[in-house]
């Protein structure tokens, strides 16, 4: 069902489309909300206090914008604010590593250490569940800034854009990010190839 | 391996792939990238990787919630709809 037809059930008193809601986002708020706080805990509540407003002003929702987008713009208004009060600094490393050992590569900048084929992903045309369950992992073990845009930009399927304008980055440094985020997702799913083969 | 290029570097490729997935390469390194990988049967494998990736991302489901985090949350659904003036 839509977003759109749940939150309307919602709106109703329908406490099931309510809980199908939470189901479909509470684990993407609580993992962007953990780019702004301090800990798990603290992205929790955060989380909540965004679904109690949701509860509360639910009629705001102008349809503008999607209803997700909607959402995440709440939760980041208050992730925002409750990491500035805890005084916490949003680190965005320009130098943190991409994931790729550099040793992959010779003097001469080519493959030295190939990349190890994906073998038995595709099914019927689509990923199997045994490579989205890899990808899972390892999108939850990224540094906060990758994790946050990675889930916007490739679970949620937000543009770029609409990434950086939530985000407050630059597109360009969106991009980065992104770009570091899914080089070490890639990576970490062709170690754990690498260790089924051997 | 032999490159049909030797203006780019396999090192330099993989660091382009996300943005050319992107759509957001300029049209010159666009081009570069393109002419490497006609000669360079391990980055186009990289690329395909890259690809996946990011297809299984959008295959991602959310995680199950824990029990007590949904109890919280409907109570608090049902004491907000009640009283939405409550704070």
């Amino acid at each position: 069902m839509e977003d759109l037809e749940l939150l309307a059930q919602m709106l109703g008193g329908d406490e099931k489309a309510f809980t199908e809601l939470v189901a479909r986002y509470n684990s993407t708020l609580i993992r962007v909300a953990r780019y702004y706080v301090g800990s798990d805990a603290s992205a929790e509540d955060v989380a909540q206090e965004t679904w109690i407003a949701v509860i509360r002003g639910v009629s705001s929702f102008e349809g503008r914008s999607t209803f997700k987008t909607w959402l995440f713009h709440i939760l980041v208004n208050r992730a925002r604010s409750v990491g500035s009060r805890e005084h916490r600094m949003i680190a965005v490393d320009p130098n943190e590593s991409s994931g790729l050992a550099p040793s992959r590569f010779d003097q001469g900048g080519m493959w030295r250490e190939p990349p190890v084929p994906f073998t038995d992903v595709i099914e019927n045309g689509m990923v199997n569940q045994r490579i989205v369950q890899l990808v899972r992992e390892a999108i939850s073990l990224l540094p906060e800034p990758q994790q946050a845009v990675v889930t916007l930009r490739d679970v949620e399927g937000l543009s770029t854009k609409e990434v950086a304008d939530l985000l407050e980055l630059s597109e360009a440094n969106a991009r980065v990010i992104l770009h570091r985020g899914r080089t070490r997702v890639r990576a970490d799913v062709e170690s754990k190839m690498k260790e089924r083969e051997t | 391996m032999m490159l049909s290029s030797p203006d780019l570097m396999c090192r330099e490729a993989v660091e382009l792939m996300s943005d050319y997935l992107e759509g957001s390469l300029s049209r010159r390194d666009r081009r570069r990238l393109e002419k490497h990988l006609a000669g360079c049967p391990l980055c186009t494998s990289y690329l395909e990787q890259m690809r996946l990736t990011i297809a299984a991302s959008g295959s991602v489901t959310p995680a199950d919630l824990e029990p007590e985090v949904l109890d919280d949350l409907v109570e608090l659904f049902h004491r907000y709809r009640e009283s939405p003036d409550d704070t």
